[in-house]
C-alpha cells in the first residue's frame, strides 16, 4: 500500500484527533502491596516474552492451550469409532446391524451376503462421505493455523512462524491488512501515541473502523527498523487477567512492569479475526490462544442438521418398524400355534426331532426363536437403502445447485455451493429468513447521492429503491389501465412513467465514481456558483471537506489520492467534496489542507484550516464537530449529525431552512438513503477561549466525572447551531436484493433483519430494501441509555415488557385493513427481552409484525434469535450472513447460507450452502428448494411404498406356510431388489423429476407454499403411500395365487412349484413398482424412461441369466426357470399385465380425479403451459402471476401497493370533489 | 421442452447441435442445467376416459378368450383317502395306513363326463400337506442330488442325512416322504397306457439329478417315510422323484403323474386300481385323483378369464364415471380459477 501517505501520517498523534472517545485514563501506578494483592485475584498470569517453557516452580504452571484450532469433527484415532458410533445411531442402520449379525446364525431365513453386503454399502458410503467432509474440514484449519506470524524471539529478531506455533506471552508484530493471529495486547503501534485502527467485521459486523490504543506511559520507543526490536529483548512484564470468555466487550486485567502496575480494559485488547487497518505495524503481546480466543469462545459446536422431512421420515421408520413388530409377532404366535397343535402331526418333517427351528415339546421356546427370524425376514419392510439412496440424490441434487449458471456470479466468478447436502429439501419448506445487513443486503459501500442544501434538494439520479418501486407501479398501472377502469388512474400512471424515464435515462450512465453517484448539473462543474444560495452551497461543501477524522493518502501506483476514513460514509463526503471542487489533501497534526476551486476557470488555491478542537462522532452523541480558524481567522464550528440531534441544536434565527429540509429528509428516508445534517456557528475568540479552558480543565482533571463534565461541555458548545442542509448517502444494497426480497415476500416468507449496525443505519436499509415504508407503524422497543446504567433490572424487564404489550394492543386493534407494523429493536434490549420469561410474548409481537429489524445484536444474540424463533414457531427458519459475526446465526438456523467473495470465509465456512450474491437466494429457494422438496418427498413416499409391496407378499406367503419362515424368493431377487432393481428410477426421480419449469417457480411464487405448509409430505399423503402399498401387496400376492395354483399352468401340463410362483410374484412386483413410478413422475425425461424400462429389461435378463449359471452357484431354485418353465407359458404374461394394471388402478383413479375435479396449483401449471398460454395470452398470464403471490405486507409490491392505495383514495377524493360541481 | 435460456449460457446454447460433439456437450449442458427436454403427461379427462376405456376394450375380449381357454378343459376330480380305507378301520385310519400288512388296494370308478382329449393329465393332489414348511423345503442337498455319494456334506439334509452311520441317498425330508400311491387305469377291460416319463422339467432330469447316482441306504431306517425307491435307476431317471422334489408353494397342490395318450369318450367309465399307501391320515389331508386336459392356459381355472373380464368391464364403467362427471360439471382445460390465489378470493 501507501508507503509514503502512511508514513506521513504515522508522524500525526492521532489520539489529538479524538477528545472524546478516547479519553485516556491516567493509570495510577504506584506500587503498594495491598493493591497488588487486590489485583491478583485475576486467575490468568502471563509472563510476557519469556518462553512458555519456564513457569514459575512455586506456583501451578499456567499451561495455556495451543494456538493450533481445529475445527474438525473427528480425529485419526477416533473418526472410526465415532463415526461407526453415528451411523449405527440411526435406528435402520442399527437393526440392519443386528440382523447381519445374525444371519451367521441358523435364525435366518436367508444367506448371510444378502444382509452383509447391502449393509456394508450403505455403512460404507455414509464413511466416505464423513471422511470427505471432515477432511475438508481439516485442511481448512490448516490453512488457517500454517499462516504466518512475526513473533518477536529470544535473539531479539520478528521470526516468520506459523500461527499455530504462536504462543502466549509471545511478542508479535503485526502489519497492515493483517489479521490478528491470537487475541493481543496492544504494546506499541506505528503512531507515537499508540493508536491503532482495527476493523472488527468478522466478529461483529461492524464496519466502522476501532480505535485501540496501547498503554500510554510505557517507557518504549518506537522502533525505526522493521524487523528489529531489540528493546523487546529486556521488555518482560507480567500480565495478569481475566480467564478466557466469550464476552467481545469486555477485558480486564493488570500488566506489571518495572515495579509498577497498570490496569488493562478492553481498548487495549486485538482480537484474532480482526483486521488492522489504517496503521502499518503494531506489536502486541499474545494474551488468548486458540481456542481461548474471544471469537473462538463465541464459536457454538456446528450443530448436525437434519431436514424436517427426514425428521418425519424417522417417525416412518419407526411406524414401519412397529408394522414389522406386529406381524413378526402375529406370525411368532402363528409359529407357536402350529408348533404345539399341527406340526406334531406332521410326521413328514420328523417332528420328534428337534431340530434348529422348532421343538414340538416347547411351543414356547420355539415361538421365540422364530420371533428373531421374522424380526429378519420381514426386514424389507424398513428400506435399507433409503438412507443411501438420499444421500446419492441429495449429492446429486447439491451438484445442480453447484452447476447452476444463474447462481454463478459472473463478477466475482463465484458458484453457488452446496456445502452440505443433506438440507437441500429443507430450503422448499423455509418460514422465516433472517439476514445479516452488512456484506448480505448491502455491499457496505456509500455512495453520495442526493443532497438538501439551503432546503433545496439537488441531485437528480434515483435510488435503486425509488427505481425499483416506480418499475413496478408503472407495471401495475400499465396492467390495471389495460383493465376496465382505466380513467382513474390515467394521471397517476402518467406520474410514474416520468419519474421511470427520468431515472432510465440516469441508470445509463452511474458508476463512474466509487462513492458518488450524484448528478445535478446545478451543482456540479462549478455551476452551483450561479445558484441562488451560492455561499451556503460553499459552507455545504466545506463542511463536508473539513468535518471528518480522515486521512489522504497517495497511491504509489496510480498517484490517486484516497481517504482512509473511519466509515464508508465519511469517504463517500470526502469524495463528493473533491468532486465538487473541494478536495481534501492534507492532513497535519492541527489542520486540515482543502484544494479549493471556487469556480470553473479558476485554477484551485490550497487553503488551509486550523483545527482547535475536534469533537468526535460516537453513537451516543450522533454527532461529531470541528472547531477551526480559516484563513481569514474567523472561528467556526462545522458540525454533522443525525437530523433529528441537529434540529434540535439550532439556534432559533438558524432555522431558516429547516422545514423544507425537513420536507427533503423525509424523502430520503423513504428513499432508503441514510441522511446526515449539516450545520455550523460562528464563534467568537473569547466565547471559545473562554470554554475551550473549560473544556481543557475537565480534560486533564483526573476525577470520576470527568467524562460526563467533558461531555456537557461540548453539548454547551455545540448549541445555537445554523442549518446548512443536509446529505443523503446510498448504502450501496448488493444488486437485485429489493426486487429478490420482494419476490420472497410474495412466496409467502417473513424477513427478519439482525445487525450488528446502529439503529438509524438499520431503519434506513429497511427503507431501502422495502421491509420498511412510510405509513408503516413502526414499533420501536428501546430502552434509553440512561435507564440501563441507573434502573435495577426488574424495572427495565418491567418497562420493555409494557412496551411489548402496547405493541401487541395496537396491532390487535388495528383499524385500517393494511396498516402494517414493523419491530425494531436494538441489542442491549434485546438481552432482556430473550430471557426466558419474556421471549415468547416477544416472539408473538414479533411474528404479528411484518417486518422486524434488531439491531446492534452481538454475534450471541444473533444466534439466540435464531433459536427463538426456531423454537418458538416450530417454522424452519433460514440464517444468511457474511461475516464472522453472522456464523453462530448460520449454525443455529435451520438452514445457514454463508454469502462468498466479499470478507473472510468463516461464514462461508459455517455454512450449509454458499451463494455469491444475496439475490440467488429467490432462485435457490424458489427453484431448488422447491423441486428438492418435492423430489425427496416423492422420493420417500415411493420408497416406503414399494419395500411394503414387497415385505408384505413374504409375510402373506409365510402364513401359508406354517408361519415356517420359508421364503418363496430367491435370496439373491431380494438382494437386488433395493440395490439394483428398483433404485435407478427413484434415483431418477430424486434428482431429475420436476413438477413446473424454474421459469414458472419464479413467476408464481405462491407454490412456494406448498413447502412450508408440507403438502407433499403430510401423514395423508404417507398413509395413502403406505396403504396403495398394503394394496399392491394384497393384489399381487392373491392374484398370482389363483393364477398359478393349484391347476397347471401351461399346456404341457406341469404344475407349478414354489419358486415358479416366486418368480411369477417377483416379476409382477417389478412391473407394478416400476409403472408406479412411471405414474408418480411428471417430467419424464430420457434418462427416467431408460432407467424404468431399463429395470424392467434387467430383471428378465438377471432371471435368465443367473438360471443359467450352473446349479452349484444358482442353488437350483430358479434353474432354467425362465427359458424353460415360465417363457413358455402364457399365463406368465397374463398375469403379470393383469397385477401391474389391477395394482397401479387405484392410484391412477385417484390422480386422475383429483386433477380433473380438485386441481393443485402445480397441475393447472402444467396444463397452461402445455397450451401455451404464458406466450399466446400474456395479459391472462400476466395477471395470473399477480394473483399468485401471498399477502404480505413488506416487500417493493407491498410498497407499490400501498402506494397505489394513496393515489387512488387522492384521485377518488379528487373525483368526487369535482363531482358535486360538474353536476 | 422448456429449455431456460440462460444470460451466460448463450455460448453453449449458440453451438451448432448438428454436430455430434456438440450434441453431446449439449446434452451434458442441459442434464446439469436441469433442462433435459421431457415429455409430461398431462393427465386430461380426455385421456383419462379415453385410458379407462382403451383398458376395458382389452381386458373383456382376453377375459372372454381366456375364460373360454380353461372352460374347454374337462376334468375329473375324485378324493379316494376316505373311500379306500376299509370299513373296519374306518374308525382308525392311522393304524391302517401304518400297518403294513393291511391291504391297500382299492378301485375307483370315474365316469367321463365330456369327451377328454389326449393328452390327458394325470395328477394327485394333496391337501392340508405343508411341502412349503422352512424345515422341510431345507431339508435336501442340491448337490448330493447331483454328485451323489461324493458329497458329503449333507448336513442340511437332517433329520434325514445318516441312517445307521452310512449316508443316506437321496438324503432329506423331501425325498424320504416320497409321495407313493399308485394308479393304473382301465376302460372296460382294457387298461389304458399311462406314460410316466417326461412329467418332470428336462432341465431338472438332465442336470439336477445325476444320471450316475442311484439311490443309497435309502428308507432302510426304523422310520419309513413314504415311498421306496428302485435302486437300479439313477435318479436322473426317478421322474416321480424329481416332480415331488420341486416343492410346491401352498399347502394344497397338485403333482404330475403322467400322462393317458389316448381320447376319452363320453360316457366312458376308467377304471382306477390304486395302492393307497401314503399317510395323509396323520395330519387331516386329503388325497385326490385328477384326471383334466389342458388348454393354452393350461389347466381348469377361470379366475384369470373372470378377473380380466371383471376390471375390464370395471374400467369402462369408471370411465363413464368421468365422462358423466366431466359433462356435467367440466373444468376448462388450464382455467385458472382454480389456482390457490383464486380459490383464496372466492372463500374470503
Amino acid at each position: 500500500m501507501a508507503k509514503g501517505g502512511g508514513t506521513k501520517a504515522a508522524k500525526l498523534i492521532r489520539s489529538s484527533l479524538y477528545t472524546l472517545a478516547n479519553i485516556r485514563v491516567k493509570p495510577s501506578y504506584k506500587k503498594s502491596e495491598a493493591r497488588i494483592e487486590e489485583i491478583s485475584g485475576y486467575p490468568r498470569v502471563i509472563l510476557v516474552n519469556q518462553p512458555a517453557t519456564l513457569p514459575d516452580q512455586d506456583s501451578s504452571p499456567p499451561l495455556f492451550c495451543t494456538n493450533y484450532v481445529s475445527t474438525t469433527k473427528y480425529t485419526l484415532f477416533n473418526f472410526l469409532p465415532i463415526a461407526l458410533f453415528e451411523q449405527f445411531n440411526r435406528v435402520a442402520n442399527f437393526y440392519f446391524l443386528v440382523a447381519a449379525g445374525l444371519t451367521f446364525t441358523d435364525y435366518a431365513p436367508f444367506d448371510w451376503p444378502s444382509q452383509v453386503v447391502p449393509l456394508a454399502l450403505v455403512v460404507g458410503f455414509s464413511l466416505a462421505k464423513e471422511l470427505y467432509e471432515d477432511l475438508q474440514r481439516h485442511w481448512q484449519d490448516m490453512t488457517a493455523n500454517c499462516q504466518k506470524a512475526a513473533v518477536h524471539s529470544p535473539s531479539g529478531d520478528f521470526e516468520q512462524k506459523q500461527w499455530r506455533e504462536v504462543c502466549v506471552g509471545d511478542i508479535v508484530k503485526v502489519k497492515k491488512d493483517e489479521f490478528f493471529p491470537a487475541d493481543l495486547l496492544l504494546l506499541q503501534s506505528s503512531y507515537e501515541d499508540g493508536i491503532s485502527y482495527v476493523e472488527t467485521m468478522n466478529l461483529d459486523g461492524e464496519t466502522n473502523l476501532k480505535v485501540k490504543r496501547a498503554l500510554q506511559d510505557l517507557n518504549f520507543s518506537v522502533p525505526v527498523d522493521d524487523d528489529k526490536a531489540t528493546h523487546f529483548q529486556d521488555f518482560r512484564p507480567t500480565i495478569r487477567c481475566e480467564n478466557p470468555n466469550s464476552n467481545l466487550y469486555t477485558f480486564t486485567g493488570n500488566l506489571e512492569y518495572d515495579g509498577n502496575i497498570y490496569p488493562l480494559d478492553p481498548a487495549q485488547l486485538l482480537l484474532r479475526d480482526s483486521k488492522l487497518r489504517n496503521t502499518e505495524y503494531v506489536y502486541g503481546v499474545v494474551v488468548f490462544t486458540g481456542n481461548d480466543t474471544k471469537v473462538m469462545q463465541n464459536t457454538t459446536q456446528s450443530p448436525s442438521k437434519r431436514s424436517k422431512i427426514e425428521l418425519q421420515m424417522d417417525k416412518i421408520i419407526y411406524l414401519l418398524f412397529g408394522l414389522l413388530i406386529f406381524i413378526s409377532i402375529v406370525s411368532a404366535s402363528g409359529f407357536a400355534y402350529f408348533v404345539r397343535n399341527l406340526v406334531p402331526l406332521w410326521w413328514y418333517l420328523i417332528p420328534e426331532v428337534p431340530g434348529e427351528d422348532f421343538d414340538i415339546n416347547n411351543f414356547l421356546i420355539s415361538g421365540l426363536r422364530h420371533l428373531v427370524t421374522a424380526l429378519m425376514l420381514y426386514g424389507y419392510l424398513v428400506p435399507i437403502s433409503l438412507y443411501v439412496s438420499i444421500e446419492a440424490v441429495k449429492i446429486l441434487q447439491a451438484r445442480f445447485i453447484n452447476n447452476d449458471l444463474q447462481l454463478y456470479d459472473d463478477v466475482t466468478g463465484v458458484p453457488a455451493n452446496a456445502r452440505t447436502s443433506n438440507l437441500n429439501e429443507q430450503l422448499g419448506q423455509v418460514d422465516t429468513i433472517l439476514s445479516d445487513k452488512t456484506g448480505t443486503l448491502t455491499c457496505n459501500q456509500m455512495d453520495f447521492l442526493k443532497c438538501s442544501i439551503a432546503g433545496c434538494p439537488y441531485g437528480k439520479r434515483l435510488s435503486e429503491v425509488e427505481l425499483a418501486a416506480a418499475k413496478q407501479i408503472n407495471a401495475q398501472l400499465e396492467s390495471e389501465a389495460e383493465s376496465a377502469d382505466g380513467s382513474l388512474t390515467d394521471t397517476a400512471s402518467l406520474e410514474a412513467i416520468t419519474i421511470t424515464d427520468d431515472g432510465n435515462s440516469n441508470n445509463n450512465k452511474k458508476g463512474a465514481i466509487k462513492g458518488f453517484s450524484f448528478q445535478d448539473d446545478r451543482l456540479q462543474k462549478g455551476n452551483w456558483t450561479k445558484e441562488p444560495n451560492a455561499d451556503v452551497i460553499l459552507l455545504f461543501f466545506r463542511i463536508l471537506a473539513v468535518c471528518h477524522t480522515a486521512i489522504p493518502e497517495v497511491s504509489e501506483k496510480t498517484g490517486e489520492l484516497t481517504y482512509e476514513a473511519e466509515s464508508p460514509d465519511e469517504g463517500a463526503f470526502l469524495v463528493a467534496a473533491r468532486e465538487f471542487g473541494f478536495q481534501f489533501i492534507k492532513r497535519t497534526q492541527n489542520s486540515v489542507v482543502v484544494l479549493e476551486r471556487l469556480s470553473k476557470d479558476q485554477e484551485p488555491v490550497e487553503k488551509e484550516y486550523t483545527i482547535l478542537t475536534l469533537l468526535d462522532f460516537t453513537s451516543k452523541r450522533k454527532r461529531m464537530s470541528v472547531i477551526l480558524r480559516d484563513e481569514t481567522g474567523q472561528l467556526l464550528m462545522f458540525c454533522k449529525g443525525a437530523d433529528t440531534i441537529i434540529f434540535d441544536r439550532l439556534a432559533s434565527d438558524g432555522k431558516m431552512y429547516l422545514e423544507s429540509t425537513t420536507k427533503n429528509l423525509n424523502d430520503y428516508g423513504e428513499a432508503g438513503l441514510r441522511t446526515l445534517a449539516l450545520a455550523y456557528k460562528k464563534l467568537s475568540e473569547s466565547e471559545y477561549s473562554e470554554w475551550h479552558e473549560k473544556f481543557h480543565n475537565a480534560k486533564i482533571s483526573s476525577g470520576s466525572n470527568r467524562e460526563e463534565l467533558m461531555e456537557d461541555l461540548s453539548d454547551v458548545m455545540e448549541r445555537g447551531l445554523t442549518l446548512v442542509g443536509a446529505t443523503a448517502v446510498e448504502d450501496k444494497l448488493q444488486s437485485g436484493v429489493p426486487e429478490c426480497i420482494d419476490r420472497l415476500a410474495l412466496a409467502g416468507l417473513k424477513i427478519w433483519v439482525l445487525t450488528g449496525d446502529k439503529m438509524e443505519t438499520a431503519i434506513n436499509i429497511g427503507f431501502s430494501c422495502s421491509l420498511l415504508r412510510q405509513g408503516m407503524k413502526q414499533i420501536c422497543i428501546v430502552v434509553s441509555a440512561e435507564m440501563l446504567a441507573e434502573a435495577a433490572k426488574d424495572v427495565i424487564k418491567e418497562n420493555i415488557l409494557s412496551q411489548i404489550t402496547t405493541g401487541l394492543d395496537s396491532i390487535k386493534n388495528k383499524k385500517e385493513p393494511h396498516a402494517a407494523f414493523a419491530l425494531i429493536i436494538d441489542g442491549k434490549t434485546l438481552t432482556y427481552a430473550l430471557e426466558d420469561d419474556m421471549k415468547f410474548k416477544f416472539l408473538n409481537l414479533a411474528v404479528n409484525c411484518a417486518s422486524v429489524i434488531c439491531c446492534r445484536v452481538s454475534p450471541k444474540q444473533k444466534a439466540l434469535v435464531v433459536r427463538l424463533v426456531k423454537e418458538g414457531t416450530r417454522r424452519t427458519t433460514l440464517g444468511i450472513g457474511d461475516g464472522a459475526n453472522d456464523v453462530g446465526m448460520i449454525k443455529e438456523a435451520d438452514i445457514g447460507i454463508g454469502i462468498s467473495g466479499v470478507e473472510g470465509m468463516q461464514a462461508v465456512m459455517a455454512s450449509d450452502f454458499s451463494i455469491a450474491q444475496f439475490r440467488f437466494l429467490e432462485r435457490l429457494l424458489i427453484v431448488h428448494g422447491h423441486w428438492c422438496y418435492k423430489r425427496i418427498s416423492k422420493m420417500i413416499c415411493y420408497f416406503f411404498y414399494k419395500n411394503i409391496t414387497l415385505a408384505l407378499t413374504l409375510f402373506y406367503f409365510e402364513a401359508e406356510t406354517g408361519f415356517s419362515g420359508q421364503m418363496h424368493y430367491d435370496d439373491w431377487y431380494m438382494l437386488l431388489y433395493n440395490v439394483f432393481l428398483t433404485s435407478c428410477p427413484v434415483l431418477a426421480l430424486g434428482v431429475l423429476e420436476k413438477d413446473i419449469c424454474a421459469e414458472f417457480c419464479l413467476q408464481f411464487p405462491a407454490l412456494y407454499q406448498q413447502g412450508p405448509k408440507n403438502l407433499f409430505f403430510d401423514w395423508y399423503r404417507i398413509i395413502g403411500w403406505l396403504a396403495n402399498g398394503v394394496y399392491a401387496s394384497f393384489v399381487i400376492y392373491l392374484v398370482n395365487l389363483r393364477i398359478f395354483s393349484p391347476e397347471s399352468f401351461r399346456k404341457e401340463g406341469q404344475t407349478a412349484d414354489m419358486y415358479v410362483i416366486g418368480t411369477a410374484m417377483f416379476t409382477s412386483i417389478i412391473w407394478v413398482v416400476n409403472v408406479q413410478i412411471f405414474l408418480v413422475s411428471h417430467y419424464l425425461t430420457r434418462v427416467q424412461l431408460h432407467t424404468i424400462w431399463g429395470s424392467i429389461v434387467v430383471w428378465y435378463l438377471i432371471v435368465y441369466i443367473y438360471g443359467m449359471m450352473p446349479v452349484q452357484w444358482s442353488a437350483g431354485n430358479i434353474y432354467h426357470q425362465l427359458p424353460e418353465v415360465l417363457g413358455p407359458a402364457y399365463k406368465f404374461y397374463l398375469s403379470t399385465v393383469f397385477v401391474t394394471i389391477l395394482c397401479n388402478m387405484p392410484y391412477l383413479i385417484h390422480i386422475s380425479y383429483q386433477r380433473c375435479y380438485n386441481p393443485e396449483d402445480h397441475h393447472i401449471l402444467q396444463e397452461m403451459k402445455n397450451m401455451k398460454k404464458d406466450v399466446t395470452d400474456r395479459k391472462m398470464w400476466k395477471r395470473e402471476q399477480v394473483k399468485a403471490t401471498q399477502e404480505t405486507e413488506i416487500g417493493l409490491s407491498a410498497r407499490v401497493d400501498a402506494k397505489m392505495r394513496l393515489m387512488k383514495g387522492r384521485t377518488t377524493r379528487k373525483y368526487s370533489s369535482l363531482a358535486p360541481n360538474s353536476s | 421442452m422448456d429449455v431456460d435460456g440462460g444470460g451466460m449460457s448463450t455460448d453453449i446454447n449458440n453451438i451448432n447441435i448438428n454436430h455430434p460433439l456438440h450434441a453431446r456437450s449439449k446434452a451434458i449442458h442441459q442434464f446439469t442445467q436441469q433442462t433435459l427436454p421431457a415429455c409430461k403427461p398431462v393427465l386430461t379427462p380426455a385421456w383419462v376416459i379415453g385410458t379407462f376405456f382403451l383398458m376395458g376394450v382389452v381386458f373383456i375380449p382376453v377375459g372372454l378368450i381366456s375364460l373360454h381357454a380353461s372352460q374347454s378343459v374337462n376334468e375329473i376330480v375324485d378324493r379316494y383317502d376316505i373311500d379306500c380305507v376299509p370299513d373296519t378301520f374306518k374308525s382308525n385310519k392311522i393304524a391302517y395306513i401304518k400297518n403294513a400288512s393291511t391291504p391297500k388296494s382299492c378301485h375307483r370308478y370315474l365316469k367321463v363326463d365330456k369327451p377328454m382329449k389326449a393328452p390327458i393329465y394325470i395328477y394327485y393332489q394333496l391337501d392340508n400337506f405343508y411341502q412349503n414348511h422352512r424345515r422341510y423345503v431345507k431339508s435336501r442337498s442340491e448337490d448330493q442330488l447331483l454328485h451323489g455319494l461324493r458329497y458329503n456334506k449333507t448336513s442340511s439334509c437332517e433329520p434325514q442325512a445318516f441312517e445307521n452311520g452310512l449316508p443316506i441317498v437321496p438324503c432329506g425330508l423331501v425325498a424320504w416322504s416320497l409321495f407313493n400311491d399308485t394308479y393304473s387305469f382301465s376302460r372296460g377291460t382294457k387298461k389304458l397306457k399311462v406314460e410316466r416319463k417326461n412329467i418332470a422339467w428336462k432341465s431338472d432330469r438332465n442336470h439336477k439329478f445325476g444320471t450316475q447316482v442311484y439311490p443309497f441306504n435309502f428308507q432302510n431306517g426304523s422310520f419309513i417315510g413314504g415311498g421306496k425307491l428302485d435302486k437300479t435307476i439313477p435318479l436322473s431317471e426317478q421322474e416321480d422323484l424329481i416332480v415331488w422334489m420341486r416343492t410346491a408353494a401352498f399347502p394344497s397342490f397338485r403333482k404330475l403323474y403322467g400322462r393317458i395318450e389316448e381320447d376319452l369318450e363320453e360316457g366312458d367309465i376308467v377304471v382306477v386300481r390304486l395302492m393307497n399307501n401314503y399317510n395323509t391320515y396323520s395330519f387331516g389331508g386329503t388325497k385326490m385323483l385328477v384326471l383334466s386336459t389342458s388348454s393354452w392356459l393350461g389347466g381348469n381355472n377361470s379366475f384369470l378369464g373372470v378377473a380380466y373380464i371383471f376390471v375390464g368391464s370395471s374400467s369402462i364403467l369408471i370411465a363413464l364415471i368421468f365422462l358423466l362427471l366431466h359433462v356435467k360439471n367440466p373444468r376448462p382445460y388450464g382455467d385458472t380459477t382454480y389456482l390457490s390465489g383464486n380459490r383464496k378470493d372466492i372463500s374470503s
